[in-house]
C-alpha cells in the first residue's frame, strides 16, 4: 500500500493545493485586466487603472483606518481578557472548571450574526448607539477564546513551582507575574495577539450588524460588490494578498535561519 | 481561587477576575439574555414601547411557523450546511491522512504556511474569487469548452451548487486541520501492525484510523457546519433568487423591515440549530466539548 499509492497522494496534494491556490491566482489576474466587469477571460490588455481608481478612492481608505482601529482596539482587550480567563481557568478543578470552560469556548461555537445581533440589542438597551467601539466589544467577545485557548495551551507545559521558588525567597506578586509568569507565555501571547489582529480585520459579520453608519474594509467591499463590481475590489485583493504572502515568506525565512542555528549549535555541542 | 490569591495577590487576583467577568458576564451572556428576551417582544413603533401593547408573545416565532417559505430556507440551510460538512470531510480526510503519516516532516512547515495562504485572505475575497470563475463567460466554462467536456457554457449560479462549492472551498481547512491533529498523535506502530496482520488498507482506516481521529472529525465538522450555516458573505455572492440562505432572511429582518424582534428571534432559531448541532456531534462522536474546542 504504501510505495504504490504514494504518488497517488502526491498528485491530491498537489491537486489540492492548486484547487486552493489558483482561484486567489484567477482573482489576482483579473485586477491587471482592462475591462469593465472583473474577469481574466477574454484579455483585454494589461493596466494599471484599477490600482490607481484604487488608490483616489477616499471611502476606502477611510474604511482601512477604520478596519486598523478595530483590530488593535480588539488585540488590546482580547489579549488580557484571553490571558486572564487562562489562568483562571488553571486554577479551578472539577466541576467549575468544566462550567467555566464550556462557557468560554461558546462564543466560537455561536454563529457571527447572532454575536452581531445580540451585541447590538444589549447595547442599544442600555442607550449605546451602534458604531465601531460595539464592533470592537462583538468581536472581542469570541476573539478572547482563541487566545485563552493558545494561552492555556502554554500554560500547560509551566513549572508552576518556579512560582513557589520565588515567592519563598520573597519576590513580590507583581515580581512573579512579570519575571516567571510572563515570559513564560510570551509566544502565546504573541500568537495570540496575532490571530486576534487577523481575525478582527477578516470579521464580517459582527461588524455587519453593529457598525452602525461606519464602514470597515469588508463591510466596504460587501457593498461594492452589490452595488456594481468593478475590478477595483481584486486590485485591493492583490494588495492584501501580497502582503500575507510578504508575511509568510518572513516568517519562513526566520523559521529556517532558527532551525539552521540550532543545527549548528547542535553540532558545535557534539564536537 | 485561594491558589491565585496565593500566587498573584489581592490587586492581581481582583483583575483576573474583573476581566473574565466583563467578558463572559457583558459580552457573552448578558447579550445572549437580551437577544432571547427580544425575540419574545412584539415589534412596536418608539411611542408605544412599555405601554400596554408591550407584552410578552410568540408573535415573532409564529411569523416563522406560519411561512412556509422561511422554514423551507431554514430546512435547505441545514440541509446544504450538512452537504458542505461531508464534503469537506471527504477532501479532507486523505489529504490529513498524507500529511500526518506520509510527508517528511522537514516539509510539512512549508506546506502548511502555503496552506493557511487563503486563510489570511478574507473570506469575502475567496467568495469573490468564485464568484468571477463561475460566471458564465468565466474561466472555468472557457476551459471546459475548450477541453471539450461541455459544448455550452454552464449557468453555475444557479440552485444551491454554487452555494456549495463557495462554502467547501472557504470552510474545507477549517476540516483539515482538526483532522491532521487528530490523526498525526497516532502511533505509526498501530497502522504498521495492521498492515502485518494482513489487513487491507479500507480496514486499516475504518477499525484503526477513523477511529482514533474521531475527535478531530467531531471538531471539524462543527466548525464547518455552523459557519456553514452562519455564513453571509458566501451566499449572498453566490447564490441566486432560488437558493435562499437563511441569514438573509435574518439581514431582511435587520435591515430592511427594521423590525429587530422578529430578526432576534430568527437569530436565535440559528444559535439553537448550531446548539443541536454541536449536541448531536459530540453524543455520536462520544466527544467531549474540550475535545473540540482544540
Amino acid at each position: 500500500m504504501t510505495q504504490k499509492s504514494d504518488w497517488l497522494f502526491r498528485l491530491y496534494l498537489w491537486l489540492f493545493l492548486a484547487y486552493m491556490l489558483l482561484p486567489l491566482v484567477i482573482m489576482g489576474g483579473a485586477a491587471f485586466n482592462d475591462s469593465r466587469f472583473p474577469s481574466v477571460y477574454p484579455w483585454q490588455g494589461f493596466t494599471w487603472t484599477w490600482f490607481i481608481e484604487l488608490w483616489n478612492d477616499a471611502r476606502l481608505l477611510n474604511a482601512f483606518r477604520n478596519t486598523i482601529f478595530v483590530a488593535v482596539a480588539v488585540v488590546a482587550l482580547s489579549v488580557p481578557i484571553g490571558t486572564a480567563a487562562a489562568i483562571l481557568l488553571n486554577s479551578v478543578a472539577g466541576v467549575a472548571r468544566t462550567a467555566l470552560y464550556g462557557m468560554m469556548v461558546a462564543p466560537i461555537l455561536i454563529p457571527g450574526a447572532v454575536i452581531g445581533i445580540s451585541t447590538l440589542l444589549f447595547w442599544n438597551t442600555v442607550s449605546v448607539a451602534p458604531g465601531l467601539h460595539l464592533s470592537v466589544l462583538g468581536q472581542v467577545s469570541y476573539i478572547s477564546a482563541f487566545v485563552m485557548l493558545l494561552v492555556l495551551a502554554r500554560l500547560q507545559s509551566f513549572d508552576r513551582s518556579l512560582e513557589e521558588a520565588a515567592l519563598d525567597l520573597g519576590a513580590s506578586h507583581a515580581q512573579v507575574v512579570r519575571r516567571i509568569l510572563l515570559p513564560h507565555l510570551y509566544p502565546a501571547l504573541g500568537a495570540g495577539a496575532a490571530i486576534a489582529f487577523f481575525q478582527s480585520i477578516e470579521n464580517f459579520n459582527v461588524t455587519l450588524f453593529t457598525r452602525g453608519p461606519y464602514d470597515t474594509l469588508t463591510v466596504y467591499v460587501f457593498s461594492k460588490v452589490r452595488s456594481g463590481i468593478t475590478p477595483t475590489i481584486n486590485a485591493l485583493a492583490v494588495i492584501l494578498i501580497a502582503v500575507t504572502i510578504i508575511a509568510i515568506i518572513l516568517v519562513e525565512l526566520r523559521r529556517r535561519r532558527a532551525e539552521r542555528t540550532s543545527i549548528r549549535t547542535a553540532a558545535v555541542t557534539q564536537t | 481561587m485561594s491558589d491565585l490569591l496565593r500566587r498573584y495577590g489581592l490587586p492581581l487576583t481582583t483583575l483576573i477576575c474583573i476581566l473574565v467577568v466583563f467578558w463572559l458576564l457583558v459580552l457573552v451572556i448578558l447579550p445572549n439574555l437580551y437577544l432571547f428576551e427580544n425575540s419574545f417582544r412584539p415589534y412596536l413603533p418608539v411611542v408605544e414601547m412599555g405601554g400596554p401593547k408591550d407584552v410578552y408573545t410568540l408573535k415573532n416565532y409564529m411569523t416563522f411557523v406560519r411561512s412556509p417559505i422561511h422554514i423551507t430556507v431554514f430546512v435547505s440551510t441545514i440541509l446544504y450546511s450538512c452537504v458542505v460538512t461531508v464534503i469537506c470531510f471527504l477532501i479532507a480526510y486523505p489529504l490529513a491522512y498524507y500529511l500526518a503519516k506520509k510527508v517528511s516532516v522537514r516539509s510539512l512547515p512549508t506546506l502548511f504556511l502555503i496552506l493557511t495562504i487563503p486563510l489570511w485572505v478574507s473570506e469575502i475575497m475567496r467568495s469573490f474569487a468564485w464568484f468571477i470563475i463561475l460566471s458564465l463567460r468565466g474561466p472555468l466554462n472557457f476551459l471546459l469548452i475548450n477541453l471539450d467536456i461541455i459544448e455550452r457554457p454552464i449557468r453555475w449560479m444557479t440552485g444551491f451548487r454554487s452555494v456549495i462549492i463557495g462554502l467547501v472551498y472557504t470552510y474545507v481547512l477549517f476540516m483539515l486541520f482538526p483532522v491532521y491533529n487528530a490523526i498525526q498523535s497516532l502511533d505509526t506502530n498501530q497502522i504498521e501492525a495492521a498492515e502485518d496482520l494482513g489487513a487491507p488498507w479500507w480496514r486499516i482506516h475504518w477499525r484503526v484510523v477513523l477511529p482514533h481521529a474521531k475527535p478531530g472529525i467531531a471538531s471539524g465538522s462543527v466548525m464547518v457546519f455552523m459557519l456553514s450555516a452562519g455564513s453571509i458573505l458566501v451566499p449572498t455572492l453566490l447564490a441566486s433568487t432560488n437558493s435562499r440562505w437563511f441569514t438573509e432572511i435574518i439581514q431582511q429582518w435587520m435591515f430592511e423591515s427594521l423590525d429587530w424582534n422578529t430578526g432576534s428571534a430568527y437569530a436565535f432559531l440559528l444559535l439553537i440549530l448550531c446548539t443541536v448541532f454541536v449536541t448531536v456531534v459530540m453524543k455520536i462522536f462520544r466527544v467531549k466539548l474540550s475535545d473540540i474546542a482544540k
